[in-house]
């Protein structure tokens, strides 16, 4: 780890008890939601990571991974040239996440995306609309249940569940 | 028609102001299918007479499900989709995604592959600029710079075509190099440009920079702050223009871009006319970065040697059971990646190009997500534009410089 994270890293687990994984010389911060935007505060005020790269999310239904989904905020720190990633865990049944978009205004159209592709309902959102399917599309695409062709997807767990309503012909 | 019209207004009502309720203000359409708006973009606009009130972007007409679809394709396969999202940069997307490969499984490029990315991003970048000049100059009624910075993209594109066989959707750059080696004339094709070029460049400025009409419509026009674009996530030529120097090329380098010796050039205004003479500037410190690494272009190898994830030449296979078996396996099956992620990122033309790749043990990607500088860029239009006229909107929008396919991936 980058010497000039480790007090960061340490401040976060110290007030939020969050626990850490590092790959490649990346650090992931594991974060829990109600904490997020308080967390994504302290790093914008006191740490100065002015910039919300990028927030995405995860799905591991294929994977049978439990919590199902992770949240991904990736920041940037112009003035300390560091980078951070902050991961939520969330629940697959009801997914919900309160809004950043007091910290940051892009999370706006960045929470807008993770509404529309992963069904994670924001709270406190001032715009929740769907921002790339039109409106009135049915599912959330980057869910790994979400058909990528025609036909349900069937994983090993639920072969059988999913086959019993498929539409061909059975005997 | 009522019924339509009364829904429409239904999802926007918390977006405009009180007035546009009460009809005092007018709700109008601007696009999809508008010349301006760079492709299929559509802006609600709340007008006073003239004036922008609220502009709200309406995306996703040019969505193509590319994160979606990458997840179903071997690693290798998936590239060829990077090309399709922002389609004025093709080489750079390729850069971003197979560095994003290489980090996830830790594989090194050699010198020379390195060194010819560089230069052919570089070009890339060079020709995504002078589509921004041209489609500039034209949404202002320049009409003739249009045709010229075309010309001049068309010798970049040649250069693509010699050495990827496409003019545009290239896939050139593969996870541990090149899919082969630059022609032999290659040095002469890139020199012959770097010789045209600079006069080049003075002809757009003697057209533009200090056209009376083009000041006019540019200096002073969508001033965007630090502070705002920071908080939109605002980076490239429009954050520089804003004052802060800001490129991921010497924060973190990539590439080898540490060796090189240029500037990064910004100016304080944030308006305009300085995303437009930055990105002018931009040619100039594009074209020092190709010079330096033609003139040290390392000999060697331009494909890592790890057969695991490398194929084989063609020439090994007819004496190698070995290479007969990589080959097949890379074909067929793929390489695995670990179960873990990365977040890797460029300097594109357009900003910080964001690659987050996940795998899952497995040949595909578990997840891949790409950050696409115009999508952010783009959320800060409406903080741009309210209160000016709908005419300097059109030279906002193309000063931002969005590519749609980037947007909606």
């Amino acid at each position: 780890m980058d010497k000039k994270l480790e007090p960061i890293v340490q401040a976060l687990q110290e007030k939020f008890a969050t626990s850490l994984e590092e790959f490649r010389d990346e650090v992931h911060v594991f974060v829990k939601a109600e904490n997020i935007v308080e967390a994504l505060t302290l790093l914008r005020d006191k740490y100065e990571f002015e910039l919300l790269s990028a927030l995405t999310a995860s799905d591991y239904l294929n994977l049978q991974q439990s919590p199902r989904f992770h949240v991904i905020y990736q920041l940037s720190s112009i003035a300390r040239n560091l980078t951070l990633q902050l991961r939520v865990p969330l629940d697959g049944d009801n997914p919900k996440l309160p809004t950043a978009t007091g910290v940051y205004d892009v999370a706006n159209w960045r929470e807008r995306e993770l509404l529309d592709m992963f069904g994670i309902e924001i709270e406190g959102h001032p715009d929740p609309r769907r921002i790339l399917m039109p409106e009135g599309t049915e599912g959330h695409p980057l869910r790994k249940d979400f058909p990528l062709g025609y036909e349900e997807p069937q994983f090993t767990f639920n072969i059988d569940e999913i086959d019993l309503h498929k539409p061909y012909a059975k005997e | 028609m009522a019924q339509l019209e009364e829904a429409n207004l239904d999802l926007y009502k918390h977006l405009v102001s009180e007035r546009a309720l009460t009809g005092e203000t007018m709700l109008l359409n601007m696009g999809p299918q508008h010349p301006s708006t760079h492709g299929v973009l559509r802006l609600l606009l709340e007008l006073d007479g003239e004036t922008v009130i609220n502009c709200i972007p309406d995306i996703g007409y040019l969505h193509t499900g590319i994160e979606k679809n990458m997840e179903a394709k071997t690693y290798l396969k998936a590239e060829v989709m990077s090309d399709r999202l922002d389609y004025m940069n093709t080489m750079g997307n390729n850069l971003a995604y197979v560095l994003a490969v290489e980090k996830l499984v830790g594989l090194d490029v050699p010198p020379r592959a390195q060194a010819i990315r560089v230069i052919l991003t570089e070009l890339q970048r060079i020709a995504s600029h002078l589509v921004f000049l041209g489609a500039f100059g034209l949404d202002l009624a320049a009409m003739s710079v249009f045709l010229y910075c075309f010309r001049e993209r068309e010798a970049i594109l040649d250069i693509a075509e010699l050495c990827s066989g496409q003019r545009m959707m290239t896939t050139y750059f593969r996870p541990g190099g090149l899919w082969r080696d630059v022609p032999v004339e290659f040095e002469t094709a890139v020199r012959d440009f770097l010789k045209m070029f600079p006069k080049r460049v003075d002809e757009y400025e003697s057209l533009l920079t200090k056209n009376p009409i083009l000041l006019d419509r540019t200096v002073g026009i969508g001033k965007l702050d630090v502070a705002t674009a920071l908080q939109h996530g605002v980076t490239g030529p429009p954050l520089r223009a804003s004052g802060l120097n800001w490129d991921l090329r010497k924060a973190h380098p990539y590439s080898g871009y540490e060796q090189y010796d240029f500037n990064i050039p910004t100016r304080t205004e944030g308006d305009t006319f300085a995303r437009y003479i930055v990105r002018i500037e931009e040619f100039r410190e594009s074209l020092k970065i190709v010079e330096q690494a033609l003139n040290k272009l390392p000999l060697g190898p331009v494909n890592s040697d790890n057969r695991k994830f490398v194929p084989p030449p063609r020439s090994e296979l007819g004496v190698s059971m070995e290479a007969v078996i990589h080959h097949f396996k890379l074909w067929t099956e793929g390489f695995p990646a670990p179960k873990a992620s990365v977040y890797s990122a460029v300097e594109s033309p357009r900003g910080e190009l964001g690659v987050y790749l996940e795998g899952d043990g497995g040949p595909k990607p578990q997840r891949v997500h790409w950050r696409t500088p115009s999508f952010d860029n783009l959320s800060a239009l409406e903080k741009m534009v309210r209160g000016h006229l709908v005419a300097d909107l059109v030279a906002i929008l193309a000063s931002i410089d969005i590519v749609l396919g980037d947007i909606d991936r």
